[in-house]
């Protein structure tokens, strides 16, 4: 029900939305539950295990009830609390956890079974069969259980991350938070105040106190008009993490309908050099029978209703509390003409003195009504009561906020005359607690100490701050006596999210769960998406009842951020689909791409696979076509993509010799070697071919893959072991273009591009050279086994290069080969990549011991060689080729023919197969025990996943040419 | 004169101007890295008519590590005192201008990038998302250098940047 003149929404702009598919309206400035709740919709919810009718609890962000799907255009959001939710026109809201429909959900059935259903149910009735838990029990489980629904379907809405920093972030924008940003905006500071509700103000907007909306709209007047201060609102700081960085989810969108490219949310990073804590206090259901009925809510959220969004709950209040404080609400409601039944005071010594019967000594036992409260019965100082309500409101008094302090792992201290747990200084350094999150509830004390952290953080920030004249507000004592649960026979709910009882935590005690962190996890109290809000406090109180000791005593469970749930998709913003990686793209990329190369991913570059020609229909058919062109004329493919490492000094060789286990010293100038890496433990590294520029100048090349691990490597040799040296290196992998030419008319088709024609250039040499006019570097150098070169140019000329290249290839019979065919020459060749190399692999099990140099130390020596490490039982390179014209594959393992295929027969496993049109046959690398010795032999290869097992014969790795005639042609 | 055709990374893209910002493919000619052997540093400063500070700009000069800068350019003969490496192809160019600038880049940056902490002529290698960068301030917004085989991720992420806050400001 709405009443004349009270709110701050604007009732010029009514807003049109549905829930369950029935259409209601409701005001700008509404949230979904202050909507429903002027338009006399009170059950909005199940609840998570017995499915019980719910309301609305609260009006705020910790709501454990009323959460609903939001269905937004393609998006689904779950477990969104009704609470925060803003309404927009054609927005779609629905009821979650029950089926066919809210009002009548045949799960209900799980409330009649409650007596069986108490804690630990499912973990001692489902024990037996042991298999039957995940395979049958957990899933029937989970359906019955539940929130939200999540779509199944990949995330495509846009959100956002961004970064932030500030001098001071001020968390909450109440009183203490608005104070302390004004203090320190006057001061000069950049403040960022973040509110995680759309209006900023706090309680000053909802509890209907002198200072209110007026004040609050004064200050931030001030605040926006200057130009040091962000006020961030729909902004919820989740997380306190180190050196004053701060987590904050904004709602961007959600408070609206999806517009293109409008994030959802975004997900800040907040990095302040002092913070204030101004986040509140919740006030604290009570626990009696049947509390949990649609229609008892806070007092407090009553007040929200009434004076922010102009809307009372109910026609016939009733008030039950153990405070003072919690009468605000009887009287601010009768004021707006609402009838107030009757207010029921925990405390005999009370005050009885107001406009409405007052019972003192009172106690509720129990409430009635299925879909919402219709009648409340209990006890008072003169007896027993019972009294027909549509309305209850209940104070246990209040809970600052100490959550985001706590993030660190300290503990909040109890403080015994307030009832409660407040923030100790110092719990996550820079920041300050003030105002209600502190323990100071009245509206004068938030202001003053809001002012007063905020001075004091500018201090620590070596800057002075002077107060501002604090506005006249209310100072009111906080009084109140201890009510945690009114004793029940039946259910009186703590925990409404995760339908936990008073029950509950005591049978937790008495099965001997006794610490705080052990009931939680037996009575799941407090792991509900309001992660104990609502409930932690009153949680632990009856549980240091039920153990005979104190609350201080028994202590709190760990707060973890997020504060408030976080959506997944804000976190990952920007990492969807391609987002996840960047995408490197080489020169001659919309070259391949124009002659039908399907491209495949090489890391993050991305390289062509083959290059079909009309009439091939499958991979196999193009990349045996590249290899035999590559064999017998001319073949051209980018490599770009391998890394190359600029490498300049007087010792620069010295550093050759120590980070490579072969010697570059001794390299001419002019020259290139093949040269292997080792890490410090021994393991191979990288290998590649190094060429000597100058006398002072190299050029190292790389493996794709391990480009960059092996441009950290030198980096952290040059800087930990020998940072005084001549010598400095730099990348220029993305300086240059380059192509391998590879094949017998290699040189043909060079001469035909080369500015000067090349006639002697023997194999691993090089040459400064010109090609149409560019400058280039040529390498005989060859990868595939065929006479090879590579040329490279500056990366601006490399498509030009790669087209004119295979333009002149083509008329050769040549053309471009992809990266099937590399490998498939590769292989033939016996050559080494990653796949063998993995990690696992010595120089010695690829048959390059000698290429560790005996004459000099480099990093890795001492390492490869300690026991273990070389010798027969290492599992050594071989080539295989099976005996039929059957297919292999890699990861397959080897055993002697004669053995039982098992593990501890196990002889080895294939790193790298093919089909060699040269060979007309499979070829396959893989490590054997004491391979090299077994050459002629014959291995049984079974491949468990890929159900073949073959016979094959071990060879040498080298298939192709193992003199290296071709090569050095 | 060369016969081949030169292309820069993104050559043939239209800058995009998006809120009244624009971003742009910029084109710096030679780019030259100096990384100074050591104890040369005094003549090196000397040849090059100064050293920028570490996170600076000064004139051509970018520094780009301890001890090292890209001259805009090319370096004048610093043998035997420094390794110089010609950079040219390699860094993609961006600049981006206008009022969203800072904004859209504190959106991928871990830096604080507004006016008064990073000021004209200041410079930085930090991540742009997951790509590293290097980052410089200019007299109406920034220039970023990025890995040429990078620059259309780069581009993509700064217009995804540019688009959400183009939208955020419609949707006051």
């Amino acid at each position: 029900m709405r009443i004349a003149g009270k709110g701050l929404i604007d009732r010029t702009k009514p807003v049109t939305f549905t829930f369950d598919g029935k259409t209601y309206s409701g005001f700008q400035g509404d949230t979904l539950a202050s909507a429903l709740m002027a338009n006399g919709v009170r059950l909005v919810g199940r609840s998570f295990k017995y499915h019980r009718p719910r309301g609305i609890l609260t009006a705020g962000p910790e709501e454990p009830n009323a959460m609903v799907e939001v269905l937004d255009g393609g998006s689904q959001s779950p477990n969104t609390r009704a609470t925060v939710q803003e309404i927009y026109d054609g927005m779609a809201a629905q009821s979650q956890n029950r089926w066919p429909s809210l009002r009548y959900d045949l799960l209900s059935i799980n409330d009649l079974a409650a007596p069986f259903l108490s804690a630990g149910f499912y973990y001692k009735t489902f024990m037996w069969p042991r298999a039957f838990w995940e395979a049958l029990y957990e899933p029937i489980i989970r359906r019955a259980a539940g929130l939200g629904r999540l779509k199944r379907q990949i995330e495509t809405a846009s959100y956002e991350k961004a970064f932030a920093f500030c001098d001071l972030l001020v968390i909450g924008s109440g009183p203490a938070g608005l104070m302390a940003a004004l203090t320190a905006a006057r001061a000069g500071a950049d403040v960022i105040l973040a509110e995680q509700d759309s209006l900023m103000g706090g309680r000053l907007l909802s509890d209907g106190g002198t200072l209110g909306a007026p004040w609050v709209e004064a200050t931030l007047t001030e605040l926006r008009a200057l130009p040091n201060v962000r006020l961030m609102p729909r902004t919820t700081v989740v997380g306190a993490y180190d050196q004053g960085t701060y987590a904050a989810l904004e709602r961007v969108g959600l408070h609206r309908p999806a517009a293109p490219h409008l994030p959802r949310e975004c997900f800040w990073r907040i990095v302040a050099g002092q913070a204030i804590l101004a986040t509140g206090a919740l006030e604290r259901p009570i626990a009696f029978e049947n509390n949990d009925r649609p229609g008892i809510m806070l007092a407090s959220a009553a007040l929200s209703y009434l004076n922010r969004f102009g809307v009372v709950p109910g026609q016939k209040v009733t008030l039950f509390a153990n405070n003072d404080n919690a009468r605000h609400a009887a009287r601010q409601l009768m004021a707006a003409g609402v009838q107030v039944a009757a207010i029921l005071d925990s405390r005999a010594d009370a005050s009885a003195v107001e406009d409405c019967p007052v019972y003192l000594g009172a106690a509720v036992t129990d409430t009635k009504g299925r879909h919402g409260l219709t009648q409340i019965s209990g006890t008072h100082a003169g007896g027993d009561f019972k009294i027909d309500t549509d309305c209850l409101l209940m104070s246990g008094g209040w809970n600052p906020l100490v959550n985001i302090a706590c993030h660190q792992n300290a503990r909040p201290t109890w403080r015994e005359d307030i009832a409660a747990f407040v923030p100790q200084a110092g719990m996550v350094p820079g920041l300050h607690a003030a105002g209600s999150a502190n323990g100071a509830f009245s509206t004068h004390a938030a202001l003053r100490e809001g002012a007063d952290a905020a001075v004091m953080a500018l201090d620590a920030m070596g800057r002075s701050a002077k107060a501002p004249d604090l506005p006249q507000a209310e100072d009111a004592p906080y009084r109140l006596q201890h009510l945690w649960a009114v004793p029940a026979k039946g259910r009186a709910w703590l925990d409404f999210a995760n339908d936990v009882t008073v029950k509950d935590v005591k049978l937790a005690a008495q099965e001997g769960y006794t610490s705080v962190e052990h009931m939680k996890r037996y009575t799941t109290q407090g792991m509900a998406p309001d992660q104990g809000k609502n409930s932690n406090v009153s949680a632990l109180a009856v549980l240091a009842d039920a153990t005979g000791r104190g609350i201080a005593e028994t202590g709190t469970t760990t707060f973890r951020a997020p504060f408030t749930p976080v959506s997944i998709g804000a976190m990952g913003a920007g990492g969807q689909g391609a987002g996840f990686a960047p995408q490197r793209f080489m020169t001659s990329d919309q070259a391949s791409r124009d002659r039908g190369a399907p491209m495949i991913e090489a890391g993050l570059w991305y390289r062509p696979s083959y290059f079909p020609k009309p009439g091939e229909t499958t991979w196999r058919q193009s990349c045996d076509r590249e290899v035999l062109m590559v064999r017998s004329s001319v073949g051209v493919a980018d490599v770009s993509t391998l890394g190359k490492i600029d490498i300049q000094g007087p010792d620069a060789a010295r550093f050759l010799d120590f980070v490579y286990t072969n010697t570059f010293s001794t390299l001419p100038v002019g020259r290139v070697r093949y040269g292997l890496m080792l890490r410090e433990d021994g393991f191979v590294l990288d290998d590649g071919t190094t060429a000597r520029l100058g006398e002072n100048h190299y050029l190292m090349t790389t493996t794709t893959a391990a480009a960059g691990q092996v441009m950290r490597h030198l980096d952290f040799v040059h800087q930990a072991y020998c940072p005084t040296w001549q010598v400095r290196f730099i990348s220029v992998t993305e300086s240059w273009a380059q192509f391998a030419v590879a094949g017998p008319l290699a040189k043909m088709l060079l001469n035909a591009l080369l500015d000067e024609r090349i006639e002697d250039f023997p194999f691993m040499t090089h040459a400064e050279v010109s090609v149409e006019g560019v400058k280039a570097r040529l390498f005989r150098i060859s990868f595939s086994g065929e006479e090879g070169y590579e040329i490279a140019v500056p990366t601006a000329y490399g498509e030009a290069l790669f087209r004119d290249l295979l333009a002149k290839a083509e008329t050769l019979g040549g053309g471009a080969y992809g990266m099937e065919a590399l490998n498939v020459m590769r292989i033939e060749k016996g050559f080494i990549t990653h796949a063998e190399i993995h990690g696992r692999i010595t120089a010695f099990d690829i048959g390059m011991a000698k290429m560790v140099a005996s004459k000099k130390d480099c990093i890795g020596k001492a390492a490869s060689q300690r026991p273990g490490l070389h010798g027969p039982e290492r599992e050594q390179l071989v080539g295989l080729r099976p005996v039929t014209k059957t297919e292999i594959g890699a990861g397959a393992h080897l055993f002697n023919p004669a053995d039982k295929v098992e593990r501890v027969n196990d002889q080895g496993y294939v790193t790298s197969v093919c089909w060699s049109p040269v060979f007309e046959s499979y070829l396959g690398l893989a490590f054997l025990k004491d391979g090299r010795a077994r050459h002629g032999q014959r291995v049984r290869l079974v491949d468990h996943m890929r159900k073949t097992d073959v016979l094959c014969e071990v060879t040498d790795p080298v298939f192709l040419d193992p003199e290296g005639a071709k090569l050095r042609a | 004169m060369p016969n081949l055709i030169a292309k820069s990374a993104l050559f043939g893209r239209a800058p995009l101007t998006l809120g009244g910002t624009t971003l742009a493919e910029a084109q710096l000619g030679p780019i030259t890295s100096v990384a100074v052997f050591p104890g040369k540093l005094a003549k090196v400063k000397k040849a090059l008519g100064g050293f920028p500070a570490p996170n600076t700009v000064a004139g051509k000069l970018i520094w780009t590590g301890p001890e090292q800068v890209f001259v805009l350019g090319d370096a004048p003969n610093l043998a035997g005192l420094a390794a110089v490496t010609d950079q040219s192809g390699g860094w993609a160019a961006l600049r981006l201008s206008g009022p969203h600038a800072a904004d859209a880049l504190m959106r991928l940056y871990p830096l604080d990038l507004r006016a008064a902490h990073f000021p004209k002529d200041t410079c930085a290698r930090a991540p742009l998302g997951h790509m590293q960068s290097i980052l410089i301030a200019e007299e109406a917004g920034f220039l970023i250098l990025i890995f040429r085989s990078m620059a259309r991720t780069a581009w993509h992420e700064i217009e995804t940047a540019l688009q959400a806050l183009t939208a955020r400001a419609a949707a006051i």
